[in-house]
């Protein structure tokens, strides 16, 4: 292992960091925006947006990103719609991620029980209000943990951002291979710089995840 | 004569084609602590569902105060601020503390100043022998002291009325005295409650008028809830309280 190489790629790989994360972050954040809309919508069982959040979600679940990418990237300009790269990447996230989101949050309102709106409603809550102050906070914490499993896999996701020429990662690595055929090396700051990007979520993760959950279930 | 606080007036119930309540009739005075007893499923707690519009009904109206209570009505959460309700299952909400849980609708929905509303509910909190439980969570006390959290978080609201869905079925032998002490306190000071319960001795020492539930009809109604458990006057609910001996 060659480490003077290694060490003179640093800089590549930091700039690939950082773009990884400005528009991971911005399409996780999306991703969550998008969720919760959806969420929201469906366990109010609102007439109409409930069906377009149900078709949105099944779209978009099951269809690659890779397939997302392409089409947001290569296909819109045919149509004379064009998108930046980077832009492209934040929306197929976000777009991925918030059918993701949707059922994760979801789920979580419907471990809620009904009761809980109910008891909240006979002390004179408009169900908004039992929404928001009971069952809403619930709902969040319980699904901390699926939350935090959807972030990384959305900032797993940005791996296939090569395909459309954005410089993260997974770009600069097999740019660096293809020039320089240092290939263990390359790989090797590839694994180092995910797990940088990837460890601090999951540690964060579990950090919310405690202290959302104490008052429910505990130490 | 003088209006009643609580009148249901024809009240029908029904899950699609199966009728929980047929056309009932039931009023409740101001101070008078109706207990309604029957078999399962006889809609007992159907019908406090029902008073304040938890359930859709499908004929028939109850009124509080003269004032209709119904589930579509603009006013309805106005309604149900005059109705307190305490569950078999108390929930209380998981993530507040006892006193949070207490403190939620006062200062949420009548938006009552906090430091008056917390005083209020340190004191009822007091009442009940749990002041100094205000801080832990649901999930730290007996079944039992969550349901008499249940109780103060439901008299804080200052309800005209309340409404006791078998309260003491979910607690043990011993927690079910506990319980019962409080609702009895409550109704010396002369709260007005529909309580519905399987605890026959209690029915029989709380009781103003007792009324017997079946298959969604009164069969059997007493002002003299000691001379209806001695000698009911039906042979139904004579077989009904026939069961409860050992």
């Amino acid at each position: 292992m060659d480490f003077e190489v290694m060490r003179a790629y640093l800089p590549l790989y930091r700039d690939a960091l950082l773009l990884t994360l400005r528009v991971g972050w911005q399409g996780v954040l999306l991703a969550f925006f998008i969720g919760v809309v959806c969420a929201v919508i469906l366990h109010l069982r609102l007439p109409v947006l409930r069906q377009a959040a149900a078709v949105y979600i099944e779209f978009f679940r099951n269809t690659p990103l890779l397939v997302q990418l392409f089409f947001l990237y290569f296909a819109l300009p045919k149509v004379g719609l064009r998108v930046g790269a980077e832009l492209c990447g934040v929306l197929g996230l976000g777009l991925l991620g918030g059918a993701y989101m949707a059922e994760t949050i979801r789920s979580g309102l419907e471990s809620v029980t009904p009761i809980q709106s109910e008891s909240a409603q006979s002390l004179g809550m408009t169900r908004m209000q039992a929404f928001r102050y009971v069952i809403l906070p619930q709902a969040v914490s319980r699904s901390v943990p699926g939350l935090v499993a959807n972030v990384i896999f959305l900032l797993k996701e940005t791996s296939v951002f090569s395909t459309i020429s954005l410089m993260d990662l997974m770009f600069t690595a097999k740019d660096l291979i293809g020039m320089y055929a240092k290939t263990m090396e390359c790989l090797t700051l590839l694994v180092v710089f995910y797990l940088i990007m990837l460890l601090p979520v999951s540690i964060l993760g579990s950090f919310v995840e405690r202290r959302l959950r104490h008052a429910e279930f505990g130490p | 004569m003088e209006n009643a606080l609580l009148e249901i007036k024809g009240l029908k119930k029904a899950y699609g084609e199966h009728i929980v309540l047929d056309g009932l009739d039931l009023a409740v005075d101001r101070g008078e602590v109706v207990v309604v007893i029957g078999p399962s499923g006889c809609g007992k707690s159907t019908l406090l569902r029902c008073v304040n519009a938890l359930e859709d009904i499908q004929g028939g109206e109850v009124r509080l105060n003269g004032e209709p209570v119904r589930r579509d009505g603009k006013n309805i959460s106005q309604m149900r601020q005059k109705i307190g309700m305490v569950f078999q299952s108390y929930d209380l909400f998981p993530h507040k503390t006892i006193l949070e849980n207490i403190l939620l609708a006062p200062t949420k929905v009548q938006k009552r100043p906090r430091p008056e509303a917390e005083s209020e509910a340190l004191e009822l909190l007091a009442r009940v022998g749990l002041a100094g439980r205000r801080d832990d969570y649901p999930r730290q006390l007996s079944g039992g002291q969550k349901q008499r959290v249940a109780i103060v978080r439901a008299l804080i609201m200052h309800p005209e009325i309340l409404l006791l869905d078998e309260i003491t079925a979910a607690l043990d032998p011993e927690m079910v005295h506990e319980v019962l002490q409080v609702v009895l306190g409550l109704a010396r000071s002369g709260s007005t409650m529909l309580i519905v319960t399987h605890e026959m001795a209690f029915a029989r020492a709380i009781a103003d008028r007792v009324v017997f539930l079946e298959d969604g009809h009164i069969v059997e109604e007493s002002r003299e809830p000691k001379a209806f458990f001695d000698r009911p006057a039906t042979d139904r609910a004579r077989q009904f309280l026939r069961t409860f001996e050992y």
